[in-house]
């Protein structure tokens, strides 16, 4: 019986990766706190961590390290020996220190944008700089002004 | 002379290794003497401008060059590929990087202050991203140069406008994350059904499994990433702010370079790993050509509304990016000559525009285009400058941006889609009218005491590099006939490879 359970039992790393990038992907985009922004992308950059660590792995695989290799003996059966696939876990180590670059920017200026305006709420400080510089009104506001110097 | 055959061997990587060790030894050149920097910047620039001069005349005469990182062969170890492609963007890049670096010195004294040394580490190293994201041939190490652009991209413009460059930065930091996310994705999904990271080879690869749901979706993640990172319309939120917000020089080297950058990187996936017959058999260059008319429309119509000018600048970018876009969108010769064009003129007028924006912030803090009354009295040569660099903008013959919106308007007639023409038509009329405001302001505008307003231009290292730009604004304006014969009409036809 294939039933849905068993599809999904069958590559469940892969759901697991699908699922866990949407949560991250939910939380960068709908969440209003700034450090649960960042926690957001984390999630999500580890679920693709997660997916190309999935990619390498082959059932029954072992680490790619060639057994019995010194004292000069040659290796017996060595093509029965199935090895996982190392490059995508040297690229996802590469990926993990951009992640962990990334999120020390991000809480680097996290610090300061809550030195600024002393929340981290995105509503509390999108208020703050309205009020600071009104953008739009910036036209009407100058026409006030030559108005008033013209009388 | 063996020294410096030794040297020549190596000239492509050299590209990217000056400016990343450069870029490290900044902190310790500013130890020394805190003036030394800005000097330390224009050598390694300038050293980086003549080594892309001599590739870029390498590959013109001989052929494409290949560099082995350390000696291992292509679809093992890491390749740099220099073509006519990258070695005009990598050219591009040193050229304009070089400019940015003479105008610096007085601008960041003043919007930097105390953070000199430390703008300039991050300013080499985001040269070294742009850099190695053009010249390489892998797609991963692609990612990672990726990266240490956004990085530093980042942390410049967070030395910007006290508290909304940090905002600014910081939602460019979500963004861009979704963006290199993306594209992680779509390298991944792109190494589990070819198995190799190399350009060229998975260029040869692709065509066996296009029936495979996962290359279409790989597609689908490069170019929403890439979207992303040009900030294509429906996805360029984060643009306006991080190009006001950010130090001038820095908008100018961001706004000159990274969206360029970001525009070569889709081109080089669509056209170089996956082939341009895929790209329009799925219909992903026509959805490009409608989202970059749409960019075009909406980008000058935002820029309409603005009155802080690096913001206006910053729409402008917006809908000049869907300019670029639609040539290489319409996949025809003539389209591809025109994107490519104007890739360099934008670079070239962009950059132009915001350090004549960045000059008039220096000299009377003002950046508010309703305040301008009088400046073409004050600041003549920088005004001039502006003049020339909009006038190109908006596509008065004479001009660079003339030639490039005539390929492109030529381009969409060859592809029989006439209503492009006229999105080129009403934009340049949006741009006539965003940049009037500015020229009225500028010359017309008429201030109680404009008798009193004395001469008062900006420094000299600052207007050698805004009259250069300019000057190439005409010069190629008159004469990109040898450009576009030697190296963008070739290009286009072999970016193209058979596609009709």
């Amino acid at each position: 019986m294939t039933g849905i359970l068993d599809v999904v039992y069958a590559e469940y790393n892969y759901w697991i990766y699908v699922a866990l990038m949407m949560i991250g992907f939910y939380a960068m985009i709908a969440k209003k706190n700034l450090i649960k922004k960042v926690i957001g992308a984390n999630i999500f950059q580890t679920a693709i961590f997660l997916f190309y660590v999935s990619l390498a792995d082959i059932t029954g695989g072992t680490a790619p390290i060639l057994p019995h290799v010194h004292g000069g003996e040659h290796v017996e059966h060595a093509a029965d020996v199935i090895y996982t696939n190392p490059v995508p876990h040297c690229l996802i180590l590469t990926a993990i220190v951009v992640s962990v670059s990334t999120t020390a920017v991000a809480l680097a200026l996290i610090i300061r944008i809550y030195n600024e305006y002393g929340s981290l709420d995105e509503d509390v400080i999108l208020a703050a700089r309205k009020s600071l510089q009104p953008e739009f009104s910036e036209y009407a506001r100058q026409k006030s002004v030559d108005e008033v110097s013209r009388q | 002379m063996t020294g410096f055959d030794l040297i020549a061997t190596h000239l492509p990587v050299l590209t990217v290794v000056i400016p990343l060790i450069a870029g490290f030894l900044t902190p310790i050149v500013g130890w020394i003497d805190r003036r030394l920097p800005w000097y330390w910047v224009m050598l390694a620039t300038l050293v980086i401008l003549l080594i892309t001069l001599s590739n870029l005349a390498t590959v013109i005469t001989t052929d494409t060059i290949h560099y082995k990182l350390g000696g291992w062969n292509p679809p093992f170890g890491i390749e740099y590929v220099i073509d006519l492609l990258n070695g005009f963007v990598c050219l591009i890049i040193a050229f304009i990087g070089f400019m940015v670096a003479i105008y610096s010195k007085e601008s960041v004294k003043k919007e930097v202050p105390g953070k000199t040394t430390q703008f300039y580490t991050v300013f080499l190293l985001l040269i070294t991203g742009l850099m190695g994201m053009t010249i390489t041939g892998d797609i991963f190490n692609f990612y990672v140069f990726l990266e240490i652009s956004s990085l530093t991209a980042y942390a410049l413009i967070a030395m910007g406008d006290r508290g909304d460059g940090v905002v600014a930065s910081f939602n460019y930091l979500i963004m861009g994350t979704v963006a290199a996310s993306f594209i992680l994705l779509g390298i991944g999904y792109l190494y589990a059904v070819t198995g190799t990271l190399n350009m060229a080879d998975m260029h040869n690869l692709l065509p066996d499994i296009y029936e495979n749901k996962v290359v279409l979706a790989a597609l689908a993640f490069f170019m929403a990433g890439f979207s992303i990172k040009v900030g294509l319309f429906p996805l360029h939120a984060w643009l306006p702010d991080a190009y006001t917000h950010a130090p001038s020089t820095a908008s100018a080297l961001i706004a000159g370079l990274m969206t360029k950058v970001g525009v070569y990187a889709m081109v080089r996936f669509m056209f170089s790993v996956f082939t341009p017959a895929f790209v329009i058999d799925v219909n992903m260059t026509e959805i490009l050509t409608w989202a970059a008319a749409l960019a075009i429309i909406v980008g000058s119509v935002f820029a309409i509304a603005q009155s802080d000018i690096k913001r206006m600048l910053a729409y402008s970018s917006i809908s000049q990016i869907g300019y670029i876009l639609l040539g290489f969108g319409l996949v025809n010769v003539i389209g591809i000559t025109g994107g490519l064009l104007h890739i360099m003129n934008h670079a070239f007028m962009k950059c132009a525009l915001f350090l004549v924006a960045g000059a008039v912030f220096y000299k009377t803090d003002i950046r508010n285009i309703y305040q301008f009354q009088g400046l073409g009295k004050k600041m003549p040569i920088t005004t001039t400058v502006f003049l020339i660099a909009a006038l190109s903008m908006i596509g008065v013959p004479g001009t660079v941006g003339f030639t490039s919106k005539w390929y492109l308007a030529l381009g969409s007639i060859e592809a029989d889609q006439w209503i492009f023409v006229a999105v080129i038509l009403v934009s340049s009329l949006l741009n006539i009218v965003y940049f009037w405001r500015i020229f009225d302001n500028i010359w017309f505008g008429h201030p109680h005491e404009i008798e009193n307003i004395k001469r008062d231009e900006a420094p000299l290292t600052m207007l050698i590099p805004m009259v250069i730009l300019a000057i190439l604004c005409v010069f190629f304006g008159f004469f990109s006939g040898y450009p576009i014969e030697q190296i963008f009409e070739p290009l286009a036809t072999t970016l193209l490879g058979g596609v009709p």
